[in-house]
């Protein structure tokens, strides 16, 4: 296994920059998500380190090696393919085996690794057969053990398991994290979905336009996101955002705007006098919005919404509010029977509220 | 209700008959003229024409065909053209997939211009490069050799061919070969192992168009080729029409067993020419 550094590393296609001077490191037997929209560089990130692309500036190391002008197959890493890129005229072993096969290697060799990857995959009973013949979830475990077999330094996965549908997406994350654990291996997965990102990564890197927006574990993004972009990108139902002006009366801080009128506890903001005037967006995520008998309960400055829609998921709802013309998405406890339209208490747990700057979106409490 | 359910199968049958009476109609359209041929080479005496109809004439014999075989170059002639066929068609499917591949996956100036060339060549009549295919086979002292006549029809053939295979390559994903590449291969390893394995549809419709092409060739051969013993077959039964008498019988004959080969290739082909060889290496 090995590590993986990312120094000033910059893409353009014709005049389009893509990536913009990447500057990453990824530690041995760390598992690294990297997340982002589409067309956020992500892709091109990981087929840059596969040498499937070329580098238009800056340096790729893998294990202290600089492998910009190295072939893929001398960079020793593999890699899990979208599309799972299976030799369609080759047999589940021979697929497995092709890159040993090509190295030459002692035929028990080949069948020892082969036999050991098709054990941990489920794949014994598949061998024989063409791809054509299995399932998208057994075609997945193929391109999975295809790579395994060749033992690399560093493992690549290009999303993986966007094709699957929904349930087999949910079963392939977990055989994944159990893979890991196996393993032990450096991993570097690229997904635009951000659940993937939290439930597998150990770290997640954040990507938008060519630019790294955070890197931290799963909880560190979610909690402390570094700007409005990480913010509104990591989380399901996405953040509720409230643009307004910082005020101070008397010796506390609030947020307004023309519906708004919301306290800022100096926990969040100290130094209150500073930020008077300043033009901010609030975040607070859905799970972190009180309705109703909590907000009563809890909070002593509540604001008043009117329903608009609920949605039922099962154990929890989520509750479309109107705050004057501000919409607030509120999830809560199922059930909270109230009829759209009626009038319900709204506020916030202060503790999970994050605050950033209109102007340079970058997170402004601590 | 029965009774639109008897019109749905009335008409369903009326158009089941129609398909069928134009299918078979085509079918004796091409036939026929087959069996007439047949019907020539196996009839007494040189006769093209005859007053009777029937496909098996009257002591009907394989006379024309004991005669051809024993008294021309028939079998010669036969080589001949199944040496310059053979290599022709080897070495214009062997220059077409690797100009195709680097047309289909590389980025190079004049690309497009030069994928538009190929096709252009196309569009001139055969006829018209007659002459300076001539100067050119004359110039390289190739004339009266296969080397001569195995360019010229490996070369005429490189468009059609490239742009067939082009368009197949298109379609087979490249992350087959970044797969390869990360395997170990390299480009030209990827190609050989991956690319051509699965290209096998649209190699053998190449291959076939380089085969028929070549086999069926008189004009270029007329030019190149002067020597009776060089001929190809189309030259060799040119040689039984004299100026006034033609020996029908052996002509025939000849075109009936100039088809075999044709048809041994065809068949032996057909087995490459399926569809869907890439199901199931990506998505879906």
């Amino acid at each position: 296994m090995a590590d993986v550094k990312f120094s000033k590393v910059t893409k353009k296609f014709n005049e389009n920059l893509i990536l913009n001077g990447v500057d990453a490191e990824i530690r041995d037997h760390e598992f690294v998500v990297i997340v982002g929209p589409s067309g956020c560089g992500k892709t091109t990130l990981l087929r840059m380190l596969a040498g499937l692309e070329e580098i238009t500036d800056g340096e790729i190391h893998i294990d202290n090696v600089l492998v910009n002008n190295m072939h893929p197959s001398k960079r020793q890493i593999a890699m899990v393919f979208q599309d799972y890129a299976l030799y369609p005229h080759m047999t589940v072993e021979e697929n497995m085996s092709f890159a040993l096969r090509l190295r030459k290697a002692p035929k028990a060799e080949i069948k020892e690794r082969v036999t050991e990857a098709a054990n941990i995959l489920q794949l014994t009973t598949l061998l024989k057969r063409m791809p054509k013949q299995l399932s998208g979830g057994q075609r997945q475990r193929v391109a999975i053990g295809r790579a395994i077999v060749r033992k690399p330094k560093v493992f690549l996965f290009d999303e993986p398991l966007s094709n699957l549908d929904a349930k087999l997406r949910e079963e392939m994350r977990v055989e994944i994290a159990k893979l890991y654990q196996r393993l032990n291996a450096t991993i570097i997965y690229v997904t635009h979905d951000q659940v993937e990102a939290m439930t597998l990564a150990g770290r997640i890197m954040v990507m938008n336009h060519g630019i790294i927006q955070q890197v931290g574990t799963p909880i560190e993004v979610y909690r402390k996101p570094v700007n409005l972009f990480v913010a509104g990108f990591i989380g399901s139902p996405t953040m509720n955002f409230i643009r307004g002006k910082l005020k101070v009366e008397g010796d506390k801080l609030y947020l307004k705007n023309d519906d708004i009128s919301l306290y800022i506890p100096s926990f969040l903001l100290s130094k209150t006098a500073e930020h008077d005037g300043r033009e901010v967006v609030v975040g607070v995520r859905p799970d972190d919005v009180l309705v109703g008998g909590a907000a009563r309960e809890k909070c002593s400055e509540k604001l008043d919404g009117m329903l608009e829609v609920s949605e039922l998921l099962g154990h929890r709802e989520n509750l479309y509010i109107k705050v004057g013309d501000t919409r607030v998405l509120a999830t809560v406890e199922a059930f909270f029977n109230q009829s759209p339209g009626s009038k319900v208490a709204v506020c916030f747990n202060y503790e999970n509220m994050h605050v950033f700057d209109k102007a340079t979106t970058q997170r402004i409490n601590g | 209700m029965n009774k639109e359910a008897a019109a749905y199968r009335r008409k369903k049958f009326l158009k089941y008959l129609l398909i069928h009476a134009a299918i078979i109609s085509f079918v004796v359209i091409c036939v026929y003229p087959l069996l007439r041929i047949l019907s020539v080479s196996i009839r007494p005496g040189d006769k093209l024409f005859s007053t009777d109809l029937a496909l098996l004439p009257k002591g009907a014999d394989f006379a024309a065909y004991v005669r051809l075989l024993k008294e021309t170059l028939f079998l010669r002639w036969l080589w001949n053209s199944l040496l310059i066929t053979v290599t022709t068609s080897f070495i214009g499917v062997s220059l077409a997939s690797t100009a195709a591949y680097a047309f289909s996956r590389f980025k190079f100036g004049g690309k497009k211009g030069g994928l538009i060339l190929l096709l252009s060549t196309q569009m001139i009549p055969a006829g018209m490069l007659i002459l300076p295919l001539f100067l050119m086979i004359m110039k390289l002292g190739l004339m009266n050799t296969y080397l001569g006549i195995i360019i010229a029809y490996s070369v005429s053939s490189l468009p059609f061919s490239i742009w067939i295979l082009k368009g197949y390559y298109d379609t087979i994903p490249r992350s087959l070969e970044e797969a390869a590449l990360v395997d170990g291969t390299s480009q030209l390893g990827a190609f050989y192992r991956v690319i051509l394995p699965l290209s096998t549809p649209a190699l053998s419709i190449a291959f076939l168009f380089n085969f028929t092409t070549a086999w069926n060739e008189y004009l270029v051969a007329r030019v190149v080729l002067f020597s009776s013993k060089q001929y190809t077959w189309t030259l060799g039964l040119f040689e039984l029409q004299g100026q006034y008498i033609t020996q029908w019988g052996m002509f025939a004959a000849g075109s009936m067993l100039v088809t075999i080969p044709v048809l041994a290739v065809f068949l032996y082909s057909s087995k490459w020419l399926i569809s869907g060889l890439t199901l199931g290496s990506v998505k879906g």
